[in-house]
């Protein structure tokens, strides 16, 4: 499999679906249609909480339509990815006894893939013996399933690199949840190698406010619960300046100054809303738990095309509670987001739930 | 003296506790610096400590900042004694020690958080569990900081912000810590205003 999938991009391949896009050097990433962003705010304020629910199939042309959101970004995201693993392979790591849960995710996600997207994906199974077909990649793979030496990486890294999201991987020990594999070139600020190894409270300890409100001891109760085939989700979201994807630790220094390059002409186009789909999935074999992290970026146009967003956002920034505001990163760009967003803030009510036009 | 007093922060910063000898078959004793006298107020407060010490395997190395108190354990008459002269030295003892230790086996770690949160890092890699092993933070607070960006580790940090001994960014020191690193993290500072960076202020000492 190649680093950096060299697909010649024409308008006709797949239809012209996936975008031929990036999110570094001159960022092209843009959404063909806003509104099927996943707008993370169900209400006019935010606090977190134990926002928990069944991880169902949604609405159609939204990105809760399939278990797993296959969109445009795919291939860029992918391509991105592939650049991040190259720097830095730290990015994906499995500690030794999580190859089976490896599997079970390759598994999980194959299956779901040629279910739903069978135009892209198939699977073709002979008892062990499984072959794999990537059409937007050109991947055409034929393996023993569960014999890691027929992949050309491990079965968690081989997948991960034809999957959107961050995911982490969760062995079950001792009453918690142990962050024991993992990959991350998508995340918000967290750093994998930093954090692989940790229990549930530990990786959460740098969050503010929610340890004291019991959030994270009710959270972790409910997930020791999860049953197999009963996936859940839950939104988090943050800011990001410029549709970065990899906003890493790591390589903070380098992307870091962009924070500051906001200004009121240029606000519109350059912040953007980062929205994180997390789904939770228990797997069969290994009893482990996979954490599904997807980002989606939308910047502050293409949000305020939607006026329930457009108002919605600008109350939920503008009340922020300091310490949050500090946690996720966008302080000291706040009173320009807000004074930006607040020309589109009529006053007018909002009717409740996140989807564009309820 | 007693037990470092830690400011409780966040949830994966280490938490300590004063030693108590417990039934064991071995008990592997790991100490630096004034560590040694968390090991003597144990021993005072112990049943039999005579008995304790005929199954006792002393790891011991000065502190940080230079306290050596080799004499007052080595007389103690331990079953076995030995003396390193740092943190490093040290720790390839311990895990040709560890090849041998067995279910029955207790641990005792006292000292400066590098010493504690290395050697239990190597214990639990051989798979004891975490309940086997007691940790007393005594002595000096400088801080093992593993830099994020360069991922280089920086021994005995005293001052906030400090200078990557490894990539030369001026990172700050969280409190967010690792076990299997046995290191803080250290953040750049000046990522966003490079060149802004605050004075440097003593917070471990
Ligand atoms: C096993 C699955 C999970 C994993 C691997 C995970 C991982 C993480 C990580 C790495 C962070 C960043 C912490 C940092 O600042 O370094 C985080 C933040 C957070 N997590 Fe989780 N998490 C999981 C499940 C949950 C659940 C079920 C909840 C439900 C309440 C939750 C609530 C939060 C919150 C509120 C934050 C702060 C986010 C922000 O404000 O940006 N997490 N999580």
């Amino acid at each position: 499999m190649s680093l950096d999938y060299k697909f010649a991009f024409s308008p006709d391949h797949f239809d012209g679906f996936f975008r031929d896009e990036t999110f570094r050097g001159d960022f092209t990433y843009r959404n063909t249609d806003p509104r099927r962003f996943p707008f993370p705010f169900d209400r006019d304020d935010y606090m977190y909480a134990v926002n928990i629910e069944p991880h169902v199939p949604g609405r159609k042309g939204t990105a809760f339509e399939h278990l797993l959101d296959v969109d445009e970004h795919y291939i860029a995201e992918m391509t991105d990815r592939a650049k991040v693993l190259a720097e830095d392979p730290l990015r994906c790591q499995s500690l030794p006894h999580m190859e089976l849960a490896g599997w079970d995710v390759l598994e999980l996600i194959m299956e779901a893939k040629a279910r739903d997207y069978p135009q892209w994906f198939s699977l073709e199974r002979d008892g062990n013996r499984w072959r794999w077909i990537n059409r937007p990649l050109g991947i055409d793979e034929s393996f023993t399933f569960l014999d890691a030496s027929t992949l050309p990486y491990g079965p968690f890294e081989y997948i991960m690199r034809q999957t959107q999201g961050d995911w982490t991987l969760q062995d079950e020990r001792e009453g918690t949840l142990w962050m024991d594999a993992g990959i991350a070139t998508s995340q918000a600020d967290w750093s994998l190698d930093f954090d692989i190894g940790m229990n549930f409270h530990e990786w959460h300890a740098p969050v503010p406010m929610a340890h004291e409100k019991g959030i994270f001891d009710r959270a972790l109760k409910f997930l020791l619960k999860l049953q197999h085939g009963a996936p859940v989700r839950r939104f988090n979201w943050t800011m990001t300046v410029n549709p970065l994807l990899d906003t890493a630790p790591e390589t903070y220094p380098k992307w870091g100054t962009m924070k500051t390059s906001v200004t009121p002409e240029n606000i519109g186009r350059k912040q953007h809303l980062r929205v994180e789909l997390q789904s939770l999935y228990r797997l069969p074999r290994s009893n482990a738990i996979a954490f599904d992290i997807r980002c989606y970026l939308a910047s502050f146009d293409e949000i305020v095309t939607v006026p329930k967003w457009g108002r919605r956002l600008h109350r939920v920034v503008r009340d922020l509670p300091e310490e949050l505001a500090t946690y996720k990163g966008f302080i000291r760009n706040r009173p320009l987001m807000v004074e930006w967003l607040s020309q589109y803030d009529d006053g007018a009510p909002t009717s409740s739930g996140w989807f564009a036009d309820d | 003296m007693t037990l470092t007093p830690v400011a409780p922060t966040i949830r994966s910063r280490p938490v300590y506790a004063p030693l108590a000898a417990v039934p064991g078959h071995l008990h592997l004793v790991i100490a630096d610096g004034e560590g040694a006298e968390a090991v003597t107020d144990m021993l005072e407060r112990a049943p039999d400590a005579a008995g304790f010490l005929a199954l006792t395997h002393f790891l011991y190395c000065p502190g940080p900042t230079g306290t050596d108190l080799s004499d007052r354990l080595q007389a103690l008459g331990a079953m076995q004694f030995f003396r390193a002269p740092t943190i490093p030295a040290l720790l390839p003892r311990l895990q040709r020690v560890l090849t041998d230790a067995h279910m029955g086996s207790r641990f005792y770690l006292a000292g400066s958080e590098g010493l504690i949160g290395q050697a239990e890092r190597d214990i639990m890699a051989t798979g004891f569990p975490f309940a086997a092993i007691q940790k007393e933070h005594r002595g000096s607070t400088l801080r093992r900081v593993q830099c994020v960006h360069c991922k280089g580790i920086t021994e005995n940090v005293a001052t906030d912000p400090f200078q990557c001994s490894h990539c030369g960014l001026n990172l700050f020191v969280r409190d967010h810590y690792s076990r299997r690193l046995a290191a803080f993290q250290g953040v750049n500072i000046d990522a966003e205003d490079p060149g802004e960076v605050p004075e440097s202020v003593v917070r471990f000492t």
